[in-house]
């Protein structure tokens, strides 16, 4: 399986990354780590007539503490994310996540950026970055603009990026110290997208949750933030009753494509228990 | 579709060549250089077997461009014996083990187990088979990979190597 032609561009900028881009329209298409658009290119799934690699450009890569946020440049691997001190100790979901990610060889290839920017409902990042309240810095020709993460999944593949755009950095707020976290995947083997996951995020006080975000992967056309099932364990020791409760609340916005991994009712079904799963296991971490 | 000329290093040897911008970096190993250890199984990203060593990194080389590899620093499986020609740590583990049965996928493994000893030079038992979870044996099963590798560490690290009881 061999692409179609295309034309190979190499900026060493942002600026000439995004004057390519907006110069040769639709046709071009940014290059990542490649493990989502080049499978789909040996396919024929995808066939853009320009690859502008974005591997390059210096400065789209590295891990940086500004402030309470964690600003993760676009073309950080998964694996600089699991090497990453910084991210073990501020933002540990990030490390969990990365590490269910595909294998050891995607994740030395693919990004952070590439992750969030696709728009693929399977993806593992984007549910986790609208648990975290993250955000992500678009540059165009028009200038530069931060969309929350919360704002930018709009359908399957389809996002806020505009024509010209690329995502250059994600920015994640570092969590409460000691929070608890949790990211439950189910998945049919190694190296799969999830059947359906739950990110967890929260704070307990006194035993109770005082604050809590819940993210899910893989269950709708979208990443989704369940937000009544979060209001739902808000104030309460996550007894059988309020888990039940934030269970039935998540599987509420669930809308899973019945495929190999399932049908619709098994899927949501299985998106529940991830969300039970997650909630418990980031209560029982959380300090 | 213009070519492109490509250089790198490949086993410590400088290369070159003419390639299209959509040539795999397997195919430019494999037919321009003519090295064909290194094998093309799924060709969709999940088999492992066109592993290979890339500036520090175990990369599938079926789901990347030669062009993108201008300048790096690649091993692949025939860069793998000793200089003077005998078996490294990890061939002979693969052979005294008999970490495989048709031996396709074993020129990935050879590589990504590489790469796992080089950032761990004492792997458990979960975290070979999670290093090489990349890799897919379609044959048999993973216990004498698993075995050959453990057999590498123990020579690289110069202890005895001791197969678990069964």
């Amino acid at each position: 399986m061999i692409p179609g032609s295309f034309s190979y561009h190499r900026p060493a900028s942002v600026a000439d990354a995004v004057k390519l881009l907006s110069d040769l329209g639709e046709d071009a298409r940014p290059l990542a780590g490649g493990h989502s658009l080049v499978p789909m290119m040996k396919l024929r799934l995808a066939s853009p007539a320009h690859l502008i690699d974005l591997h390059g450009i210096a400065g789209l890569k590295g891990i940086r503490r500004d402030g309470n946020k964690l600003v993760i440049g676009a073309m950080t691997t998964q694996h600089d994310l699991l090497a990453s001190e910084e991210v073990a100790k501020s933002v540990p979901i990030l490390h969990e996540a990365a590490l269910l990610i595909a294998d050891p060889q995607v994740r030395y290839r693919g990004t952070i950026g590439g992750n969030v920017a696709n728009g693929d409902p399977g993806n593992d990042m984007p549910a986790l970055m609208m648990t975290l309240g993250a955000s992500y810095r678009l540059e165009g020709s028009g200038g530069t603009r931060d969309v929350a993460a919360a704002d930018f999944y709009q359908g399957a593949y389809f996002t806020a990026l505009e024509p010209g755009e690329i995502l250059t950095s994600v920015a994640v707020p570092v969590p409460a110290a000691g929070h608890g976290y949790a990211y439950e995947k189910l998945k049919r083997k190694v190296g799969d997208y999830a059947t359906a996951a739950a990110a967890v995020v929260l704070t307990m006080s006194g035993g109770k949750v005082a604050t809590c975000a819940i993210g899910l992967t893989n269950v709708h056309e979208t990443p989704l933030l369940a937000t009544d099932a979060a209001k739902a364990v808000i104030g309460t020791s996550l007894d059988a009753a309020t888990l039940a409760k934030a269970a039935a609340a998540a599987e509420a916005i669930m809308a899973p494509a019945a495929d190999a991994r399932g049908p619709v009712e098994y899927r949501k079904h299985v998106g529940g228990i991830m969300v039970t799963r997650a909630l418990q296991r980031a209560a029982a971490n959380a300090k | 579709m213009a070519k492109t000329h490509v250089t790198m290093k490949v086993n410590g040897a400088e290369v070159e060549g003419l390639v299209e911008p959509r040539t795999l970096l397997v195919h430019f190993i494999r037919e321009n250089l003519g090295m064909t250890g290194t094998h093309i199984g799924c060709e969709t990203t999940h088999c492992g077997a066109c592993t290979v060593d890339i500036d520090g990194m175990s990369v599938k080389s079926c789901t990347m461009f030669a062009v993108q590899a201008q300048g790096s620093d690649i091993i692949t499986v025939e860069g793998m014996a000793n200089a003077d020609g005998t078996l490294s740590a990890l061939q002979e583990g693969f052979r005294m083990m008999h970490g495989l049965q048709c031996g396709f996928c074993t020129p990935g493994m050879i590589m990504r187990a590489h790469r796992l000893l080089k950032e761990n030079a004492s792997p458990s038992e979960e975290e070979i088979r999670m290093g090489i979870s990349g890799n897919i044996c379609r044959c048999t099963g993973y216990q004498n990979i698993v075995k050959a590798i453990q057999y590498a560490a123990a020579k690289i690290n110069g202890v005895e190597f001791r197969e678990a009881a069964e």
